[in-house]
């Protein structure tokens, strides 16, 4: 448990002073390339966005049946078209797992593609959620039309809106790699925003069956 | 001549939209005419600001500043801009409180109301948000970000750009909670903007945009603060430095961390859902449309209980580093105050309801909060204890630092037992909303946070400066916030049984005159200790040579005192290692020194502006979003968003210190450059 306040002295005396980079240094390291703490730092980022989504999630639980003499999931979901987008966003997170793999193999040719295609798959995504939006606006059920609409819109919004930064990161992180080459800088960006594209799949499983399943099957 | 008339009223309502389009919903009433008092205000700070800023051109300081302060990334320089920060916003929030006190006196003797309910409604708001988000949450900030990098041996923080930016950020929030004073009107709905209060409905004004938008800006500052320094102690601390030989400040910075990344993205989520009810026509927390405005209620809780104990554990670990210096003993009970601390940590989530017993949720669940409250002053409990065991047999040296904790252990009790007895339910239905809870929270967070700060900034201002605070102006200053602090709030404690409930500007009956009366007294001695502590700070500027001091000066225990007054920017131009708990004790039972030669090159972050060009654009940004002015709002949105962009294209981020020059600043041959 706690140390002793007398500890024994080591073998050749204490060493009190030395050099150690590793602990020492801030986590924008030029040339060593060891793991520093950017990972662990966009972890645990990543797990306040997941809180964030905790409260969106435990809002739609609260107020997803207040529908206001309005629509109610089953009147207004088109489960097939979710389905698809859905498929979209899934393929996207299993082609940034080839672009990591083949990263790990230094071919930076088939990690462009890989990534131009999970770019293009989340290109889809986005595609078909501005379109059911529009399909919602269109029907009357905007975000204010009541409380359980105002919880939908903001919760698959939000996740749409990162999706949304993800492809602007996407996009720019593509050029730096073709400006700079698989770098230590750009090899840790690309796994930042891997873990980012997983985890934005992680949230969208929870959307799909918490609202969109749920709500067509009650 | 009808076609006529029509198209000049045509031209006239385009003219108008256009006007509207460019201008949004600012127009020449914005500016405070209508009220002498905040017109005098606005005229005296806009020709302080002016003279600030024109001896700053003049003296030819302004590449100085932008250059060493305002751009760099050394945690130790943001650390000092947190803390004077916070003691400006602490001047603002005290003038709000003097405010207060007088007019409740006069008005409750019958003799004059002279703030106007809506103003006198904004004037507590302000208080409120002022002083928990831009006076004790800076300060704290302030003391991590100094403190917790040289007691674990580190060179800088985990992401020293981030670092910048998170106070720029936080900085942002008080530019527009700032200008809200003189452009517009701030929130007049209490510091937690409770809807259906603060929706659309009932508060029209560009008021709680002000207070949505500056704390939503400055609360992503403080998550993004929090991420950084967890990263820092998980990875960056001294080899040999274990978990259980991490001095006590650092755990109580990493658990405070941990509970702020675990609580602001709440309040972001919670701020941003009453956002959208003003701004999109949301229902979320309206009362029709099947919103719910208990759900706000129950989220910003969330957030807000474990807000508390961010404000109060790194005070605690404040106070765990100067009992033992200056006792001259190690900590009594070091592990059972790393686990009251982790406790504290969990507990302080399971707590929120407390704050609204009166909701009505029912007798279990009362109960179990009311439970869960009482459990959290065991742990706080423990920790008094272990402070009153470490100065049992121990040679207490009465240094300023020490007597601020003395007045602390007294103070912080009586409001901690104030608490205990509001989280028994039945008693919390006759005390809820009244001054009796006022009192109580102003006694743990004066008597606890407020000491602790003054505490920490006389144990560490050596450190930080080379010379020691006037013990004399400490003293003053001492007296007049403990005095003048039971002198204001006993009152309240009485009033509140009374059944006197908070937020009141107008009185029908002169009977509580006496007690407000008091109350007004004890903050005009709080301000004797306000003014002292400025005083002090001056004198002791003043006296730099004569209070000069080393290293070392109060013979402390912990790794910050083992490099220079002031520090060096890179710390330590060797790693510390770490053998026991109190690794500077220990170094100095051996006799350790530091190596004369020997030096390596060091690796250090550059300094840069993108922290303070991204935080001005999202200050523009929310600026526009208060008040409607679209197109700026997009154009600050685009602007930071570039810019962010841009910013990530910069591969050149860091560089090497040489070794000689190392060498020369190590060896006294040169002064660490400032």
């Amino acid at each position: 448990m706690s140390t002793p306040a007398h500890p024994p002295v080591p073998e050749g005396g204490f060493d009190f002073f030395v050099v150690d980079t590793d602990h020492q240094d801030h986590a924008d390291h030029d040339t060593t390339g060891h793991e520093t703490g950017t990972v662990l730092g966009f972890w645990i980022y990543l797990m306040s966005d997941c809180l964030i989504f905790g409260i969106l999630f435990a809002v739609y639980a609260v107020l997803g049946q207040n529908y206001a003499a309005g629509p109610s999931p089953a009147d207004l979901f088109e489960i097939e078209k979710i389905l698809l987008a859905t498929a979209f966003l899934l393929f996207s997170s299993i082609t940034y797992g080839f672009a990591v793999i083949n990263m790990g193999q230094k071919n930076q040719t088939g990690m462009m593609l890989w990534l131009a295609i999970t770019g293009l798959f989340g290109m889809g995504f986005l595609v078909m959620e501005v379109l059911e939006f529009e399909h919602l606006w269109h029907l009357g059920a905007g975000p204010g039309a009541s409380a359980f609409l105002s919880s939908f819109w903001f919760l698959v919004g939000t996740h749409g809106l990162h999706v949304a930064t993800g492809m602007i990161w996407l996009i720019v992180l593509m050029i730096q790699i073709q400006k700079h080459g698989l770098t230590p800088e750009n090899t840790r960006r690309v796994l930042c925003l891997s873990m980012f594209w997983h985890f934005l799949d992680l949230i969208w499983i929870g959307v799909f069956s918490f609202v969109y399943l749920t709500g067509v099957l009650l | 001549m009808a076609t006529e008339t029509a198209s000049s009223a045509h031209t006239f309502a385009d003219a108008n939209n256009a006007v509207h389009w460019f201008w949004g919903k600012l127009g020449w009433d914005i500016f405070p005419f209508y009220d002498p008092l905040i017109l005098g205000t606005f005229i005296v700070t806009v020709l302080l600001a002016i003279s600030v800023a024109g001896l700053v051109l003049y003296k030819g300081w302004l590449p100085y500043l932008w250059n060493e302060w305002l751009t760099s990334v050394d945690h130790k320089k943001i650390g000092i801009m947190y803390m004077i920060l916070a003691t400006v916003m602490l001047i603002r929030g005290f003038a709000d409180a003097v405010l207060m006190r007088i007019h409740q006196a006069l008005a409750s003797a019958g003799i004059l109301e002279f703030l106007p309910g809506y103003h006198y409604d904004q004037v507590f708001t302000a208080h409120g948000v002022i002083m928990i988000f831009f006076v004790a949450m800076p300060f704290i900030t302030g003391f991590m970000n100094y403190i917790m990098p040289l007691q674990i041996g580190a060179r800088d923080v985990a992401f020293p750009f981030l670092n910048n930016f998170s106070f720029w950020l936080t900085l942002s929030g008080v530019v527009l909670i700032m200008l809200s004073l003189f452009v517009g009107e701030f929130a007049a709905t209490g510091w937690l903007a409770f809807p259906p209060l603060s929706g659309l409905e009932f508060s029209p004004g560009v008021g709680v945009d002000y207070y949505l938008w500056s704390l939503n800006i400055a609360g992503i500052g403080t998550t993004l603060s929090g991420i950084n320094l967890i990263v820092t102690i998980v990875k960056m601390r001294a080899p040999g430095m274990t978990w259980m030989k991490l001095p006590i400040f650092t755990w109580s910075t990493l658990v405070t961390n941990i509970l702020i990344v675990a609580s602001f993205p709440v309040l972001t989520a919670t701020l941003a859902l009453l956002t959208a009810d003003r701004y999109l026509g949301t229902h979320f927390f309206t009362n029709d449309m099947g919103g719910n405005p208990m759900m706000y209620i129950n989220l910003i809780w969330i957030w807000g209980h474990p807000e508390v104990y961010i404000l109060i554990l790194p005070i605690f670990g404040i106070f765990s580093e100067i009992v033992p210096t200056f006792t001259q003993k190690r900590l009594f009970g070091y592990t059972s105050m790393v686990y009251a601390l982790c406790v504290i940590m969990i507990l302080s989530y399971l707590v929120w309801l407390h704050h609204f017993f009166t909701m009505g949720a029912g007798a279990d669940v009362n109960s179990f909060f009311g439970i869960t409250t009482m459990i959290i002053s065991i742990p706080t409990g423990a920790k008094l204890f272990n402070w009153l065991f470490t100065m049992y047999k121990g040679r207490i040296r009465f240094e300023l630092p020490m007597m601020w904790t003395l007045a602390f252990m007294v103070t912080f009790t009586i409001g901690g037992m104030t608490g205990v007895l509001l989280a028994v339910p039945p008693a919390d239905y006759v005390l809820h909303n009244s001054l009796f809870l006022v009192a109580h929270f102003h006694n743990v967070i004066i008597g606890g946070v407020v000491f602790g700060v003054f505490a920490g900034i006389t144990y560490w201002w050596p450190k930080a400066f080379g010379f020691h605070l006037d013990k004399f102006w400490g003293k003053v200053s001492l007296f007049g916030w403990v005095v003048g602090f039971y002198v204001a709030f006993m009152p309240l404690y009485i009033l509140g049984l009374m059944g006197v409930t908070r937020r009141l500007s107008t009185f029908e009956d002169t009977f509580y005159a006496v007690y407000f009366v008091a109350a007004a007294i004890g903050v005009f001695l709080i301000a004797v200790g306000v003014i002292a502590f400025v005083i002090q700070i001056v004198v002791s500027i003043k006296n730099r040579d004569a209070l000069a001091c080393d290293g070392d000066p109060w013979n402390g225990r912990t790794l910050e005192w083992a490099t220079t007054s002031p520090p060096p920017y890179y710390n330590f131009a060797f790693s510390p290692r770490v053998y026991a708990l109190d690794a500077w004790h220990h170094m100095k039972e051996h006799g350790a020194t530091a190596p004369k030669d020997g030096f390596v090159p060091i690796h250090m972050p550059k300094s840069t502006a993108t922290g303070i060009v991204l935080a001005g654009m999202m200050t523009v940004m929310g600026f526009a979003l208060v008040w409607h002015i679209w197109w700026l709002a997009a154009a600050g949105f685009i602007g930071s968003l570039a810019y962010g962009i841009f910013h990530t294209f910069n591969y050149d981020r860091d560089y090497h210190v040489p070794a000689d020059e190392v060498r020369m600043i190590e060896t006294g041959q040169s002064q660490p450059a400032e």
